[in-house]
């Protein structure tokens, strides 16, 4: 999986790009959730452009919208819109590339950017396949800081009371929201057990910016039957370069020129390192 | 005198449709009782979906039912569904554009003796401000039949409010003229035009008997689609009145009163009365106390009406 580990980071290059045009951005969660959303779209979702109005098409929301600009770096190669496009017109005047997911958008399901949105709308889109009997599964991916939010409990009891095993989610844990440490805002350490106690099975993804490990737990989730699947994947704020990485004060923030630099010649060594 | 509660009339009009569209789904929060979808639960097990006493959660996986291509029903109090899941309602109903009509129970002041945190004085203004969300306050049991069929047949957000208890009928079975958000027209008159929606039709249009009685002739419409407003009727009902009023079981700010009052002085500047509940907890009692004390019944709108034409 090389050649996706690869991609990865070719897809930082159009995100720093993105937040320099739109001259703002969510950059700390786009490079920790870069190989969850790589790992989905390129390797175990079948969403497409091509059929996107297919019933059986598994099912994408971005809970952590914030992150958009990973997404739409990942959509883009997917090959739903262009990115050059999408680099200029990002967050500017008029643009339909605006900060969060929205699903004017093609290849987005559904509008995001309130957290706490995404598990229970899943909840729906697993529970309407289970109704019609469909075999596609959902996937969300959410944010560590965003666990906070009540409603993503309420979702997290009706999906082991639905049963549904169609449902995975994936916790980008980067252990950073804005004002620091997760820890120090409202702790999530008792995570696993805290999902497990829920009826949730929960797979530990030690190093969440691994695309081998990723797959590994994706194809575990898909085995379990009769509860839905959380993945924990611990992952790196900022990662790819140390001009970001563990650091607070680039969950949002614009590189300088010189960072940009650094940052480019970062993402373009650990690539070569692979 | 009307039994049947409008609410019931929701659940009987869903029983009837899902018999053969099977993408109809119901969903409640510990609340089918209270919405008359016990006989749905029943009848449709794999259309009904009970998601505990969590509304935040209820209008979110209705969204998720409806994007996968289900037609969803989300029934629960007024009070909660607009305030504590308004939020969902916004984001995962209106502004993703999911095919969800929310069913507001129990709406306005049904609760009487429960107080404030079981009323619901502010889903009109909370709902109508949201773009892409439809606002629908049905008068009587016909009209509500008439226009549950009418939101069947598309797909875009909507927002409903009924009543708990029965209301007396304004319409017959067979005479209940209904035209998809158009107001209808319940009394023509040059005195005075009374604006009406919800169960606060039903005593505009008495009033306008006591008012018929002093030789003052009021017009009476039927607002019942809030949002989109029938801006055309507020028009041709006030242009040729001398004074409006308004009447809603709603809070003073922001509801049907405040948006008849923006269409009149942009289009046919007149004086307008607005009759709302108190920017306060309403006094302790039944619905019909309460309405009764703060002069919102038929004797209390002509008294109003009277004391407007007088000015």
């Amino acid at each position: 999986m090389s050649e996706l580990s690869k991609l990865a980071y070719d897809l930082r290059k159009d995100v720093v790009e993105m937040i320099i045009e739109g001259k703002g951005g969510h950059i700390g969660g786009d490079m920790s959730v870069m190989e969850i959303l790589v790992a989905l779209y390129m390797k175990q979702m079948n969403i497409s452009p091509e059929n996107m109005d297919d019933e059986n098409r598994d099912r994408f929301v971005m809970s952590k919208g914030h992150s958009v600009e990973a997404y739409y770096a990942v959509l883009a190669k997917k090959g739903f819109f262009d990115i050059n496009t999408c680099i200029k017109e990002f967050s500017k005047f008029g643009s339909p590339f605006i900060g969060h997911p929205n699903n004017k958008l093609p290849g987005i399901e559904m509008n995001s950017g309130s957290l706490g949105h995404g598990l229970p709308v899943c909840v729906g889109m697993a529970l309407a396949g289970k109704m019609d009997r469909k075999d596609y599964r959902v996937y969300t991916v959410m944010g560590d800081g965003e666990l906070a939010e009540g409603s993503v409990w309420e979702a997290a009891m009706a999906a082991n009371q639905f049963k549904l095993d169609n449902l995975c989610a994936v916790v980008d844990r980067n252990r950073l929201q804005i004002s620091g440490n997760t820890e120090l805002v409202m702790g999530h350490d008792d995570l696993h057990e805290r999902f497990r106690s829920f009826g949730w099975h929960v797979i530990d993804v030690a190093d969440g910016n691994d695309i081998d490990q990723l797959n590994e737990a994706f194809e575990e989730a898909k085995t379990a039957k009769g509860q839905p699947t959380v993945l924990i994947a611990n992952t790196v704020k900022g990662k790819g370069s140390p001009v970001m990485e563990n650091k607070a004060g680039w969950h949002h923030k614009v590189p300088t020129v010189e960072e940009r630099i650094q940052i480019l010649k970062d993402f373009e060594e650990k690539k070569e390192a692979l | 005198m009307n039994t049947i509660p409008n609410r019931k009339v929701i659940c009987d009009v869903l029983l009837e449709k899902a018999e053969k569209d099977k993408d109809i789904v119901v969903l409640c929060s510990d609340s089918r009782g209270s919405a008359s979808l016990a006989p749905f639960a029943e009848a449709f097990p794999d259309q009904f979906v009970e998601m505990g006493i969590a509304e935040q959660n209820l209008v979110s996986v209705s969204a998720g039912l409806a994007r996968c291509g289900k037609k969803a029903f989300a029934a629960s109090p007024a009070c909660f569904l607009s305030t504590r899941s308004y939020e969902q309602c916004k984001v995962d109903v209106a502004y993703s554009d999911t095919n969800v009509t929310l069913i507001g129970i129990s709406g306005g002041i049904s609760y009487g003796a429960l107080g404030m945190s079981h009323h619901s004085a502010q889903d009109i203004a909370a709902m109508s401000s949201v773009p892409n969300m439809r606002v629908y306050l049905p008068s009587d049991r016909f009209q509500t039949e008439k226009l549950i069929k009418a939101l069947l047949k598309d797909e875009r957000p909507a927002y409903i409010r009924v009543g708990r208890n029965p209301v007396p009928d304004i319409y017959e079975e067979n005479n209940c003229p209904f035209e998809m958000d158009k107001a209808t027209v319940l009394s023509e008159g040059n005195d005075v035009a009374i604006i009406a929606c919800g169960e606060m039709v039903k005593p505009s249009l008495d009033a306008a008997e006591l008012l018929r009685a002093d030789g003052i002739h009021a017009f009476v419409l039927d607002m019942y689609c809030v949002k989109p407003l029938d801006e055309a009727a507020i028009i041709k009902a006030a242009s040729s009145a001398k004074a409006v009023l308004t009447v809603e079981e709603h809070a003073l700010f922001g509801g049907l009163g405040s948006m008849v009052s923006q269409v009149i002085g942009r289009e046919c500047p007149k004086r307008v009365v607005n009759i709302a509940l108190p920017d306060a907890p309403v006094i302790t009692g039944t619905s019909n106390e309460v309405f009764d004390y703060y002069g919102m019944n038929a004797q209390g709108i002509a008294k109003r009406a009277k004391e407007i034409l007088s000015l």
